[in-house]
């Protein structure tokens, strides 16, 4: 990849989120530091595998735990330009979940398909 | 894209997980308690033989010994600190966590 003065390089960055949202910070952090990058204008795209589907599960109500939700920030992240989420079939699949149980529209994938993404990243996060 | 794997496969399913992206001729590492998925005849040998039939299989030869793993599965390289940096200088790293 070529570096000029002006830092216009566009890195291609996949996020993979695989935790559940509410047990550990990791999917919140994740979600920040996804919206930082978004910022810099790098082509972002973002995978939820395993417990991370949950994070985009539908009617989350986080107020009886007292604590600001953060499910609807997924919502946003079409106004950041970060528009390519994609879900892992499988991992949907074993919890019981499918497309129309999710708060934001995605693509439904399988691992193979999510796979070949991965590799064609600079740069693979895992949260 | 070199995947390096870092837990136990009993105490965590990234192993399992990560084996259904991995792309066909990829690297697999396993490094600290990763390292507990090469150990022979348990419960994920059929896992790793099927992913060495399509990925080239390492494993940190440090982290084994400080395990006191002996009983590698066939096929498995095992590597130092130096085979780990050459690994990481050839390919984008995907670090499963």
């Amino acid at each position: 990849m070529e570096d000029n003065e002006d830092d216009e390089v566009v890195k291609k960055i996949m996020h993979v989120m695989r935790n559940a949202p509410h047990g550990t910070i990791y999917t919140y952090e994740g979600l920040e530091m996804i919206l930082i990058m978004a910022a810099y204008d790098q082509d972002i795209s973002v995978a939820f595998i395993d417990d991370g589907v949950y994070a985009l599960k539908k009617d989350q109500d986080t107020e009886g735990l007292e604590i600001k939700g953060f499910s609807k920030t997924f919502k946003a992240l079409d106004g950041y330009d970060v528009e390519k989420l994609y879900v892992d079939q499988i991992s949907l699949e074993e919890r019981g979940l499918n497309e129309d149980d999710l708060l934001v529209d995605v693509e439904v994938l399988s691992s193979t398909e999510i796979g070949k993404m991965m590799a064609e990243q600079d740069v693979v996060v895992h949260h | 894209m070199l995947h390096t794997i870092n837990k136990s496969p009993f105490g965590s399913n990234s192993f399992e997980t990560s084996s259904r992206f991995f792309q066909p001729g990829d690297p697999v590492l396993f490094i600290e308690d990763g390292v507990y998925a090469v150990q022979t005849n348990n419960k994920y040998s059929g896992t790793l033989a099927k992913v060495q039939k399509n990925n080239p299989v390492y494993v940190l030869k440090s982290d084994l010994n400080a395990r006191g793993i002996g009983n590698i599965a066939e096929g498995v390289i095992s590597i130092d600190y130096e085979g780990f940096v050459e690994l990481v200088e050839d390919h984008q790293v995907n670090s499963w966590l």
